[in-house]
């Protein structure tokens, strides 16, 4: 009979913090920012069908990086956990607060359970407040983690050097200047600051037609606020801002 | 070996303190399908459309007569704003008519407790599964999920808690209609249709008024002409309210999306017709051929 090694616990959260990290850095990013009449959620994704950005509720966005069978079936039931607290109480009731407590509780229990593999996914959930001062991005990591940004989070492959082009463009030596461009800048500004800060890593050129955009639009006249910008409708964007 | 750490089966377990405790957890455990109604059913049973207690049905109030008829363009849905209980007006101002997503309404005729709660378990159902599979239901699929819905209900229907719903929409080429009985079968509709206790008197209305060449204007006047008629002899059902300014419920469907008529557009309309019924008062005539 073999004696099992003794790992220490210190060694073994280090261990599956690695394994996780790097199962998310293989995929690309995407970026979550505010602009002013909301929030936009850009990932770079070649395919047209099998989504990264989402919507969640009337006014909740997600987006997700890494393995896809696992963030889609987070979307899922964060989608199953809005709808049944819509209907259980009033749409008005459903906060991205909760959503993101109960993404946290099972991604901080997947990574601390000893019999399962920690999932390798990084979210992005947006919630649209009533005006920009109020819009709200909590970056949420495998480990279970949670921050909250009022004007952007970038997760994925390059996040740290992503998010890095993102601020040294928007000026930003304080946070207050980021704020207050992130407040005012239009939907077209904010997009082609976002690709640019994506296409940043590695120099390259990124084809309109492998972005996935959508956003949360304060403006939509309907009660749910979010909307995909088509193929070309970003192609517009990108080649007009050019 | 004792794990350090607890199971993650801890995670799914119910937190106490927030009422849908429960529900949120059951929401992340592997449940298959993009049904709104089986997840509801699954996780908080208690909160489905379902009353306790046996014949209590004629104690409910009751929403009247609907209508609905297609136009080349679109297809336009209406219903009065009554709502009885027993002989008496539960309610003036009613709404049984409700946009059910972006391309589709419906109307419920029948016990209005249900109906609305009905209503709301169909729309929670297309948009949870139009957010799910990333594409909404197209117009059978929906109208067939509908018909699901009322089958669920055909236990309280025995009760005497019957709804009948009318379900029509703008399928991507034309208006349709597409009416249920009792028990969720469902019928496709031609022209026109009406359900509800006045329906009878609307039918033969829209019978003589209807012509399938109507512009949207022409096919909300034919509606309203119908709803008066079934006014004027079914004591459950509601004319246009002059005095109050409430008219019927008017919602369109067409390739832009469904839109309510409002009542600034609804009231000189329903003046026009109220005043032509001052010299006939029951409303326009048909050719005899």
């Amino acid at each position: 009979m073999s004696m099992p090694f003794y790992v220490s616990p210190e060694q073994q959260m280090k261990d599956r913090a690695e394994f996780a990290r790097q199962g998310i850095a293989r995929g690309r990013s995407v970026v979550a920012v505010r602009y002013a009449d909301g929030l936009l959620f850009v990932a770079e994704n070649l395919s047209a069908t099998l989504h990264k950005v989402s919507e969640i509720y009337d006014r909740i966005g997600f987006a997700g990086v890494g393995r896809y069978h696992e963030f889609e079936a987070l979307r899922v039931s964060g989608i199953r956990q809005a709808d049944l607290r819509g209907y259980t109480y009033d749409r008005e009731d459903v906060a991205a607060r909760a959503l993101v407590n109960s993404y946290a509780q099972l991604l901080g229990g997947m990574f601390a359970a000893v019999g399962e593999k920690p999932l390798e996914v990084d979210l992005v959930v947006g919630e649209l407040g009533k005006d920009a001062a109020d819009d709200r991005l909590y970056r949420l990591g495998f480990d279970g983690s949670v921050s909250d940004d009022p004007t952007l989070v970038v997760i994925g492959g390059a996040a740290d050097e992503v998010e890095k082009a993102l601020r040294r463009d928007l000026g930003g030596s304080t946070s207050d200047e980021t704020a207050q461009r992130t407040a005012s800048d239009d939907l077209a500004t904010t997009l082609v600051r976002a690709v640019a800060a994506l296409a940043s890593v590695g120099g390259r050129r990124i084809d309109p037609a492998a972005l996935e955009v959508g956003v949360l639009d304060r403006t939509r006249p309907q009660r749910r606020k979010f909307r995909r910008l088509g193929a070309g409708e970003v192609a517009e964007i990108l080649g007009e801002q050019r | 070996m004792t794990p350090l750490i607890p199971e993650h089966g801890a995670v799914f377990s119910p937190r106490g303190g927030t009422p849908d405790a429960r529900s949120d957890a059951a929401a992340f455990t592997g449940l298959g399908g993009a049904s709104f109604a089986e997840l509801l059913a699954h996780s908080s049973p208690g909160a489905l459309p379902r009353p306790a207690g046996t014949d209590v049905g004629p104690l409910a109030p009751h929403g009247t007569t609907i209508v609905a008829a297609t136009y080349p363009g679109g297809v336009v849905m209406a219903g009065d704003r009554r709502a009885t209980w027993g002989g008496q007006i539960a309610q003036r101002d009613v709404e049984k008519v409700f946009p059910a997503d972006e391309s589709s309404v419906v109307g419920i005729a029948g016990v209005a407790g249900i109906a609305v709660e009905l209503v709301r378990l169909f729309q929670a159902e297309l948009e949870h599964y139009e957010k799910i599979e990333g594409a909404p239901l197209t117009f059978d699929g929906r109208a067939t999920r509908l018909g699901g819905i009322i089958r669920a209900n055909l236990g309280q229907a025995m009760q005497g808690f019957t709804v009948l719903p009318v379900f029509a929409g703008w399928d991507g080429r034309r208006g349709r209609i597409v009416s249920y009985d009792v028990v969720g079968g469902r019928y496709e509709e031609h022209g026109h249709y009406a359900v509800g206790s006045g329906a009878v008197f609307a039918r033969g209305s829209l019978k003589k008024l209807y012509r399938d060449d109507l512009d949207e204007q022409g096919t909300v006047t034919a509606l309203i002409q119908a709803l008066v008629d079934s006014s004027d002899d079914d004591s459950a059902t509601a004319g246009p309210d002059q005095v109050r300014r409430l008219y019927p419920l008017v919602y369109v469907a067409d390739a832009a999306g469904v839109r309510r008529w409002g009542a600034e557009r609804l009231e000189p309309l329903v003046d026009d017709i109220l005043a032509g019924r001052r010299s006939r008062p029951d409303g326009p005539g048909a050719p005899l051929r």
